[in-house]
């Protein structure tokens, strides 16, 4: 047996023991989903006796380096895993922005102290992230961001405000982008601090979206201390590692594009609208609109295939993670607009057990915002315009 | 197996660019147009394609070919389309071989495939009747007469049909339009009796025409198949035909937005470089984002014919159907991004959207391929 098929097997083996068995059944809701931090919130204790077990095991950041909690796999193990985990059915034991977007950025930039300090906390889901990025004056022009970081010493003062922060009244700390330096341009002069939320003079409030509750919250900043431990990398160097995050961010969300399990769309159409003799949806014009659709997600999963392969083959493709996010959460947007055809007035309700609670209609609306989060379209498409094609920037 | 080109791949695809730069520019076509020559692709390239194994690629080697399967003809093909390279590979190889090597039995197979792969033989497929492709819409007759079937009929958009040595006739033995039995794969000889072959000059410069078949005699060894149980055939022909038309599409949409790209990069108007403007930014990234779409189900689709893979027909309606819009927005904004000068026959970018539209309607436009697509996703 090679080394990978005992891998394969002994894992199979700790999985059968380990995964607790309510652990093997898809996630139903927001709810259902398990996020850590000191103050843990689930449904059910297996939840958290999972998570615990496979972070001790360094299993929910399998990639990452044994001395720092993680489960130190190679990329064929991590595949293994992956694909052991879900032949039982297992769910992600830990979702995580520690592990989904700081993380990588830590092993990059961080300090020998700072990736002992917050790594292993993460993969064992004590401590719950969010990201301090967006501000109201600084959207898709992020680098203009305000919130100072005025050096005081051994401690930076923290003054500002942050916008969209995702789950920032459930989080236990921030990784925050801030302004050291006003005096040169604007991508200089951002560094980027890490901050426990419950130090004084932070404070939250949640932000109710079209599609009605969200995690989003809006972040203020009143004479926060920073110790000066707490800067990741040099000062001034925050543009270059909030860029290298942001890549990672973006093949998060291009994930929507693609059909979730279950049914697909055109069968949904067909059991609620019904065919003709000849077997075709008998309303021709929307099947064609699902057809172009479900071709369209094909192709782009062959392409999420191909771009994969090709990396791992050492033919890369420039700004993939531009092209996966732009097209993936357009994709998502026509989806959920066609679904909202084809279940018509079940589509519309906003309350009612009857109707899920008006899921489909807030998914439709909450898809609206796929494409302005991580980078607008329409920032993608200048990235890919510029950096891919090499075409010059306005004169 | 993975979703990328190997590195034999990677080398033929080299090798065959390098080539075509040196044989094959797109002047070649526009001298073939201008002359009104009578075969309407060199015979001397050709020759030197076959000698280079292009016309043998996806032929077995038993019967004198390389065996290096369809990935590979999809690799040369794309390549092709980017010169627009006039040539008998989609009419003899990618059909005619295809339909001998899929429905021939052992006599046909040694006699017509080594020739064709060596270019000395070439063959067509003739299957469209009316102003689209509707195979099932087959009227064309075979009518059982002694050892023999009488065919009658007429063919529209074939290509290569003044030049082919040898033509597949989809015609019905029985059943009626629309219906999937009675379809048989016949093997006529050019210069059959009764049989008339009208080159058209088509708007892409390129060889199609029309074919009169008036009882035209084919005996039952030039069956292809079986007698009344073609369609199944007939079908695994198409597809692959039009994923090697997808992979010609493919070509030449990328030679037309690289070339529109370095327009952009070149063009000077209100004192700037006409590619720094936003409003055309976006359209070309657009473009390119649909093209790196595009490259992905070319090689899924190549691909699933090398494995035999069961899901052929979704693949290769998806892929068509893809290609056919991509190409259409990639050739029509690279002669609206060209401005005048995209319009002038003088310069080269327009060749592309009329080769573009000749190959997105052979076998099935968008239309059809979405309404397979369709079907056999169930509904």
């Amino acid at each position: 047996m090679s080394d990978l098929e005992t891998f394969r097997a002994e894992t199979r083996r700790w999985l059968e023991a380990n995964c607790p068995n309510s652990m093997r059944t898809p996630e139903l809701a927001g709810s259902d989903v398990y996020w850590g931090g000191r103050k843990p919130e689930y449904k059910h204790p297996d939840q958290k006796v999972w998570a615990q077990r496979m972070g001790e095991r360094g299993w929910t950041a399998p990639q990452w380096p044994v001395e720092y909690g993680g489960g130190g796999l190679d990329r064929e193990q991590v595949r293994g895993l992956r694909q052991e985990m879900s032949r039982i059915g297992a769910r992600n034991p830990l979702h995580s922005f520690g592990i989904s977007m700081l993380g990588p950025a830590l092993l990059k930039y961080g300090n020998e102290a700072q990736k002992r300090e917050h790594l292993p906390k993460i993969v064992r889901g004590e401590i719950r992230w969010c990201q301090g990025y967006s501000e109201p004056g600084a959207g898709s022009d992020l680098a203009s961001l305000q919130t100072r970081a005025e050096d005081k010493g051994d401690h930076y003062l923290v003054n500002g405000s942050k916008i969209w922060t995702s789950f920032a009244d459930r989080a236990d700390w921030i990784f925050c982008l801030t302004r050291t330096d006003n005096s040169g341009p604007k991508h200089q002069g951002i560094s980027f601090l890490l901050f426990d939320m419950a130090s004084p003079g932070v404070s939250t409030k949640p932000i109710a979206l079209i599609s009605g509750s969200s995690p989003f919250c809006e972040t203020f900043f009143d004479d926060v201390k920073v110790p000066k431990q707490n800067l990741v990398g040099e000062e001034g160097m925050g543009w270059t590692i909030a860029k290298y995050l942001l890549t990672h961010e973006r093949e998060m969300i291009s994930g929507f594009g693609l059909a979730g399990g279950g049914k697909s769309l055109s069968r949904e159409a067909v059991e609620v609208i019904g065919t003709d003799p000849a077997g075709r949806l008998d309303d021709t014009v929307l099947r064609q609109q699902l057809a172009q659709l479900e071709l369209d997600a094909m192709v782009f999963g062959y392409t999420m295939t191909r771009v994969g392969d090709e990396a791992r083959a050492g033919q890369g493709l420039g700004a993939a993670s531009s092209i996966f996010k732009y097209y993936g959460t357009e994709l998502n947007k026509r989806r959920k607009e066609l679904l909202m055809c084809v279940r018509g007035e079940h589509a519309l309700a906003w309350e009612g057990e009857d109707y899920q609670h008006g899921k489909t209609a807030r998914d439709w609306l909450r898809s609206k915002g796929n494409s302005i989060e991580g980078g607008t379209s329409e920032i993608q498409l200048n990235i890919i315009a510029k950096r891919v094609l090499g075409l010059p920037g306005q004169s | 197996m993975s979703l990328v080109l190997n590195e034999d791949q990677l080398m033929l695809k080299d090798s065959a660019a390098g080539f075509l730069a040196e044989k094959s520019p797109l002047s070649a076509l526009r001298k073939l147009r201008d002359e009104r020559d009578e075969t309407g692709y060199s015979k001397a390239l050709w020759q030197e394609m076959a000698e280079l194994g292009w016309a043998g690629m996806a032929i077995d080697e038993a019967y004198g070919g390389l065996g290096f399967g369809y990935t590979g003809l999809g690799v040369v093909l794309e390549e092709m389309g980017r010169k627009l390279t006039a040539s008998p590979m989609l009419a003899s190889i990618v059909t005619g071989a295809t339909a001998v090597a899929l429905g021939g039995g052992e006599e046909l197979k040694q006699a017509l495939l080594p020739a064709l792969a060596g270019g000395a033989m070439t063959m067509t497929l003739a299957v469209q009747e009316t102003a689209s492709h509707k195979p099932l819409q087959t009227s064309t007759s075979a009518l059982r007469q002694a050892s023999a079937y009488l065919l009658n009929g007429r063919k529209l958009l074939v290509a290569d049909v003044h030049t082919a040595d040898r033509i597949v006739v989809a015609a019905r033995t029985s059943g009626g339009p629309g219906e999937e039995h009675g379809l048989t794969l016949f093997l006529v000889d050019a210069d059959a009796e009764g049989l008339s072959a009208e080159r058209v000059f088509m708007v892409d410069s390129r060889n199609s025409g029309r074919l009169i078949l008036d009882q035209v005699r084919v005996d039952d060894s030039r069956i292809l198949g079986e007698v009344d149980r073609g369609w199944p055939l007939l079908q695994k022909i198409l597809d692959i035909a039009n994923i090697g038309l997808s992979a010609e599409l493919l070509g030449l949409s990328l030679e037309a937005f690289e070339r529109t790209l370095e327009y952009l990069k070149e063009r000077r108007q209100f004192g700037a470089t006409i590619g720094s403007f936003q409003g055309l930014q976006h359209r070309a990234a657009e473009l390119y984002t649909e093209l790196e779409l595009a490259r992905s189900i070319v090689l899924a689709a190549l691909q699933a014919i090398d494995r035999g893979d069961e899901r052929l027909p979704v693949l290769a309606a998806a892929c068509k159907a893809k290609l056919c819009q991509v190409s259409t927005r990639v050739t029509t904004e690279a002669i609206q991004m060209h401005g005048g000068i995209g319009m002038t026959d003088e310069f080269e970018i327009g060749f592309f959207i009329k080769r573009a539209k000749v190959a997105q309607q052979t076998f099935g436009d968008y239309h059809y391929q979405l309404d397979r697509f369709a079907a056999a996703n169930a509904y």
